[in-house]
């Protein structure tokens, strides 16, 4: 079975600065259940490609294994996709930013995929600080296997036939705060309005960005008592506040209100602009990101946005201090030394 | 036994040493100095899993007739270490010589009537010459390698000029080793004959050759072969690999602003090394890894993703003692079946066989364009004799000609011209499709790279007949494949016996030897030298016209012959096998006295 999207589209759709209509930006229609959160995901990042005016040609988006490894088949269709192997995505996406530097890097990954079988490798993404916007669209269970608790379902959460989890979850941004990683953000598939900006920051910050994104299974770990369900996390949600990503070209035009709003500059110049709820909480503090996060856990809150930003980090090509022009295009004259190297080579070796 | 003719330039020093205290550089400069004598020589490191303690030994052999593998028995042993003395002493042959520290006289547990003992007090003349602990330490290495000068007769300007090559740049340091040197000289003339009768005389043979490590020529090789990003982790026999190629691009791909033109990051384990490799190739990048066994283990599930996904890879296996850990830091061909058929499902990979460092130089290069001709995983097996010793080599040549061949992959222009962009489509027939990089063009191009089955068009599919289509495809492109890889060596042209030998990678230098030897005794036997798997129709067909065909290997269970009877289904009786597995390389007496065992059991020679 193949599914193709209908080409027609209505004329008169608007357009982006590139000359063209959101529907550029979407992929093969979706095999995935129908009310999956992992759908709602994919079009937040329909939406933020689009606005953001970028060429879907310079995307490159990888994935594991796994219901939501499928998804970078269902956005960005001019864009090469990778679907690797379960949990190893990381590396592959590694190896894709070491040969080329200025593309796009859209990871997307499961709770299964990255805090299980690709935990190892999750964790040294964040710490070489690849740029990369990693998505994890964690449902507290392994959807394509049917169901089983994954390391991210909650201690005394229910699943669907009734057993209860008796083991801690794995909190994937706070583990990621413990490692280092300089943009740190937790959403909700529901809520696309605070998931567009929010990936709109993660493309244009200059390292690895994680956001996980609590993404119901329908058919598997929706069922009450679940702690991954629509019903309870939209009971249990809270908010650091909204933001608002505005890139370098654009001036800021709403006045913020000191103290309840906080402006964060990115590496390029463009902004990313917080309306702050969380009282004694700064994005820009490590620690003060880390008691958040504790401390909505201890009252079994879903904190969601923005939870972290340093855009002073140093990405791992600059770790690695390599030329600006990328490495799959350099050719035999600045790759090859030449036979009379070898030569000299040959005289040391006498 | 080739001991008993003449003894000039044709014999095996063996030093024992402690791990860790610096002797390696002192033996390295004994063993550069008969090859400055233009003699051939075959340095072998016998070391232990350790990094400090535990008995290593450097083993020598000389050989006029340039035959490069190891020899049994030695002549001469040069015992540094009193844990290993026992062993030491009883491993001399008959006639041979002991050179032991004589500031202690020696217990007479040590004592054979059938060897020749000499005694030099190294520690007694380094306290007396030297203050402090590690410099005694040092210079003693320093002084026994001077007594060999004179010993051996190997002119001590040889010496001297290598130790300021050695020391250049830190000038300061030559003239106190050179006063070692002149010490162990001066004590070997005041108190033995010398030379001995097993002693070394200048010749003009190695002139043009080099000494270099396999790996290091690996490391060089992927410099030369255009390789930009390296991932690995490290595993002993395979770590200098990494390193050398680390050091090679800090010489040849700085560009003027001090910007690297390479990416190199040492993994989390095997897993990712691996997989940064097929993710900088699928981006347009030649990547490579290099690793030993266990590492190939755990990159099974990914090259099977390679394979079928068609990505192109090199790994550089350099093999080891297995199964598990084995012995580390000992030699084998132990991975030809791990890594022929590395994958779940129906896998099969391309394997290189490099012999000597020139082809180690020369296959890694050739191995980044067979990737990506083939968009197939290469495998490089080399192992950890030819990988960590010093092995005399024809030069390095390359040819500023060459262009790298990138394989079948489509430009802008090309994908503009084209109605619809099939990747896994048969264009040409030859069942390797064409591909595209990240990138290339806007709307036309991209497609989804997966383990997956799909159709021509990357279109996920579970579709029997697409799935067939595609598996079949991939059969068809590995038959290509064999005539593409490098063709195997027939050393006669016609046939000159109905017997054979069928040898690859280190095995090489002991079956030609043994081949030699069996010559001079009336045994005539032809020679082939696999250097690439899937096998050519010339494997068979040499194969198919010998009665016997001894098949000489480094592992237990013939793994080469197995793939012999797999792909080319060769009736077993045919296959003889002659199996080296202790982890130390194998040599011409024993494959000599195997082959002799079935085809003159009458004139079988004892070990000695
Ligand atoms: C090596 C390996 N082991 C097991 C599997 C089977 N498998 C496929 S998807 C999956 C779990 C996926 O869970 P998750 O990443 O959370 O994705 P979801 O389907 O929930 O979106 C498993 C175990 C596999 N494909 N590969
Ligand atoms: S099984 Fe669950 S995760 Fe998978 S597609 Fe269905 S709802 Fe989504
Ligand atoms: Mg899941």
């Amino acid at each position: 079975m193949t599914y193709v999207r209908p080409k027609f589209r209505h004329p008169e759709l608007p357009k982006n600065k590139l000359g063209y209509t959101l529907s550029y930006y979407e992929g093969a229609l979706s095999t995935l259940c129908a009310g999956c959160g992992h759908d709602s995901i994919s079009a937040a990042i329909v939406q933020s490609c689009y606005e953001m005016d970028i060429e879907p040609h310079k995307v490159a988006k990888l994935s594991g294994i796994g219901c939501s490894s499928k998804t970078p088949a269902y956005f960005l269709s001019n864009s090469h996709g990778f679907n690797s192997v379960h949990g190893r995505m990381p590396s592959v996406a590694t190896g894709a930013y070491m040969a080329n530097r200025d593309l796009i890097y859209f990871g997307v990954s499961g709770d299964g995929d990255t805090a299980s079988i690709g935990m190892g490798q999750f964790v040294h993404a964040v710490r070489r600080n690849l740029k990369m916007v990693y998505v994890v669209m964690n449902n507290g269970c392994y959807g394509l296997t049917k169901g089983q608790d994954s390391a991210t379902a909650d201690l005394g959460s229910k699943s669907k036939a009734g057993s209860v989890n008796p083991f801690e979850g794995i909190d994937l941004c706070g583990l990621a705060l413990e490692l280092g990683a300089n943009f740190v953000a937790q959403s909700f598939s529901g809520d696309k309005h605070q998931l567009t900006p929010l990936i709109k920051a993660a493309i244009n910050h200059n390292g690895f960005a994680l956001i996980n994104v609590i993404s119901p299974c329908v058919t598997f770990n929706n069922n009450p008592g679940s702690t991954k369900s629509y019903d309870y996390v939209r009971q249990h949600i809270q908010t650091t506040g909204m933001a608002d990503f505005v890139p370098i070209a654009e001036t800021i035009e709403a006045n913020y209100n000191e103290g309840t709003h906080k402006k964060i500059q990115m590496h390029d110049g463009s902004f990313l602009t917080l309306n702050k709820l969380a009282q004694d909480w700064d994005p820009t503090d490590r620690m003060s990101a880390v008691n958040a996060l504790h401390a909505s856990r201890a009252k079994h809150e879903v904190l969601t946005g923005l939870i972290y930003l340093n855009a002073q980090g140093k990405d791992l090509h600059n770790v690695l201090n390599s030329a600006a022009t990328p490495l799959n295009t350099l050719k035999e004259d600045v790759l090859c030394p030449g036979n009379d190297a070898l030569k000299g080579i040959n005289e040391e070796m006498r | 036994m080739s001991g008993t003719g003449s003894k000039i330039n044709d014999f095996v020093v063996r030093l024992a040493n402690v791990n860790g205290t610096g002797s390696a550089s002192a033996n390295f400069l004994f063993a550069k100095s008969i090859f400055r004598s233009g003699v051939f020589m075959t340095p072998k490191n016998i070391f232990p899993s350790n990094i400090q303690g535990l008995p290593t030994w450097y083993e020598i052999r000389v050989s006029e007739k340039g035959y490069l593998g190891r020899r049994e028995g030695i002549d001469m042993m040069v015992a540094m270490n009193p844990q290993s003395m026992m062993q030491d002493v009883m491993s001399v042959r008959p006639g041979g010589y002991f050179f032991y520290d004589s500031t202690k006289p020696l217990h007479p547990q040590f004592k054979r009537s059938d060897i020749h003992y000499i005694g030099v007090p190294l520690m007694q003349m380094c306290n007396d010459n030297y203050t402090d602990a590690r410099q005694r330490q040092l210079f003693k290495n320093i002084i026994y390698v001077g007594a060999f000068s004179a010993l051996l007769n190997i002119d001590l300007q040889i010496m001297i000029d290598l130790l300021a090559e050695q020391f250049k740049g830190k000038e300061k340091l030559i003239e106190p080793n050179v006063k070692a040197l002149n010490m162990g000289v001066d004590y070997i003339k005041a108190n033995y004959k010398y030379p001995l009768e097993f002693h070394v005389e200048k010749r003009d043979l190695t002139k043009d050759k080099i000494v270099i490590e396999g790996n290091n020529a690996c490391g060089l090789g992927a410099v030369y072969g255009g390789a930009t990003v390296l991932s690995w982790y490290p595993i002993t026999p395979s770590t200098s690999v990494a390193e050398a190629f680390a050091d090679w691009c800090h010489q040849f791909r700085v560009d003027k602003d001090g910007k690297n033109n390479f990416a190199i990051v040492q993994a989390e384990d095997e897993l990712a090394a691996i997989g940064m490799v097929i993710g900088a190739n699928w981006n347009g990048a030649r990547a490579f890894t290099s690793t030993s066994g266990p590492g190939v283990s755990l990159m099974n599930e990914f090259l099977g993703l390679a394979y079928y996904a068609e990505v192109p890879a090199v790994l550089i296996d350099v093999q080891r003692t297995g199964p598990s850990t084995g012995m580390p830091t000992r030699t084998q061909q132990s991975d030809v079946m791990e890594a022929a058929y590395a994958g779940h499902g129906d896998t099969k990979h391309i394997l290189l066989f490099p012999s000597t460092p020139k082809e180690c130089f020369e296959m890694t290069a050739e191995s980044f364009d067979l990737a990506e001709e083939f968009q197939t995983p290469i495998i490089l097996m080399t192992d950890l004799d030819l990988g960590m010793n010093d092995h005399v080599s024809d030069p390095l040549v390359w040819d500023d000609k060459r262009k790298y061949k990138r394989g079948k992959v489509l430009t802008a222009e090309q994908l503009e011209k084209m109605e619809r962009f099939g990747r896994y489509y048969d264009v040409d027939g030859d069942g390797i499709p064409y591909r595209t990089i990240p990138g290339t063009h806007p709307t036309k191009g991209s497609y989804f790279t997966r383990g997956s089955s799909r159709d021509e068009y990357a279109v996920y599919t579970e579709d029997s007949a697409a799935y067939k289509r595609n598996v079949d495809r991939l059969a068809k492109k590995f038959e290509t494949a064999k005539s593409k890889v490098p063709a195997p060596h027939i050393y006669n042209a016609k046939n000159t016996s109905k017997n054979a030998m069928l040898f690859f990678g280190t095995s090489t230098y002991s079956s030609e030897e043994a081949c030699d030897l069996m010559k001079e005794e009336g045994i005539a036997l032809d020679m082939i030298r696999l250097r690439s798997f899937p096998f050519s129709k010339e494997v068979h067909d040499f194969i198919n016209s010998h009665d016997k065909v001894f098949v000489i290997e480094q592992n237990r269970d013939a793994q080469m012959r197995s793939c012999l009877m797999i792909e080319l289904g060769i009736h077993p009786d045919k296959l003889i096998s002659i199996l080296n597995y202790d982890g130390m390389p194998i040599t011409a007496d024993f494959i000599q006295r195997s082959v002799k065992k079935v085809l003159a059991p009458g004139k079988v020679v004892a070990a000695n």
